[in-house]
């Protein structure tokens, strides 16, 4: 896995533009979940048309993980803690 | 994440175990074996999840209301056992982690790097997660038919199923090692291999909820 993927460096790179959500929900690939689960829970979650559900999905599975949602870190872990219902490896992280 | 699994149970009719959307409602049909199955490892999971959901309290009420009526599988259930799944393959594995893993995979830290963090989000959020994974548990014990038979789920009902399914596998998955290349494992086990009837059964539960998936997209 990746150790600093560029949707990490790209929030680091803007935070001066976003200044007040600088926290990201991060999802990890597994070898477990089925890539149509994590695109299906991405759309119930987030709301995402399945086309940018299916996106993040591939994104996810072919650079070890992604971006799926940014905002406050209240929100963010309100994201986690909802992804985790679904059984889906979430982080919540805010970069420096 | 892994791909579709293709087909169901070898030995079973084709479309048994299969979701379709019929009339607004997903429904599927089950074998009596295949309920059997699938109950007994939501049980294991539920009460996986169920201890230690309410520290405070002691005794088998501590999960709460939810929690009644699971249980360990009944005398007459084939026994497939998470625990006996796990010293079987520990016993030839030469590590054992200071954690219980399928524990770690189903109650995952929030935060990777910052410990303190990670515990403060557990502690407001792991016994609400506990036990909304019982309750889904609980949502398949309460639509599954003992016996197999025909399942129609309600819109609420079938997001449960799902993410009990879900669960199931993970906490399979984890014990078995699963990567992204485990059906070619699947295809070199050999019956000697105690892994071999849960890898069938593993993918026999991602077909499952992969038809679940599709008949509600």
């Amino acid at each position: 896995m990746s150790v600093a993927p560029a949707e990490v460096e790209r929030e680091e790179a803007g935070l001066d533009a976003v200044p007040d959500t600088p926290w990201v929900t991060i999802v990890w690939n597994d070898p477990i979940n089925l890539m149509s689960y994590v695109t299906y829970v991405f759309q119930k979650v987030f709301g995402y048309a399945r086309p940018k559900a299916e996106k993040l999905m591939l994104d996810v599975h072919h650079r070890g993980k992604a971006v799926v949602s940014n905002g406050t870190r209240e929100a963010m872990e309100k994201d986690a803690e909802i992804l985790h219902g679904y059984g889906l490896w979430a982080t919540v992280s805010h970069d420096r | 994440m892994s791909g579709a699994p293709a087909g169901g149970a070898p030995d079973e009719e084709e479309t048994t175990g299969a979701f379709r959307r019929s009339r607004g409602r997903v429904s599927a049909r089950f074998t009596a074996a295949q309920a059997v199955i699938l109950r007994n490892l939501v049980s294991q999971v539920a009460e996986l999840m169920g201890a230690g959901a309410d520290p405070g309290a002691a005794g088998p009420a501590a999960a709460g209301p939810a929690a009644a009526g699971l249980g360990p599988a009944g005398p007459g259930e084939p026994g497939l056992s998470l625990d006996e799944l796990a010293a079987a393959i520990g016993a030839s594995g030469p590590t054992s982690p200071p954690e219980d893993p399928v524990l770690a995979r189903l109650l995952p830290d929030a935060y990777r790097d910052d410990p303190e963090a990670a515990g403060e989000f557990r502690r407001y959020t792991e016994q609400g997660l506990r036990s909304g994974k019982v309750a889904a548990a609980q949502t398949v014990l309460d639509t599954l038919p003992a016996g197999g038979g025909h399942v129609r789920l309600r819109p609420d009902d079938a997001q449960a199923w799902l993410r009990a399914l879900n669960d199931v596998r993970l906490a399979i998955g984890t014990v078995l090692g699963i990567t992204e290349d485990y059906e070619d494992e699947m295809e070199a086990a050999s019956w000697a291999d105690p892994r071999s009837a849960y890898l069938e059964v593993y993918h026999w539960l991602g077909y499952v909820q992969d038809s679940l998936v599709r008949a509600l997209w």
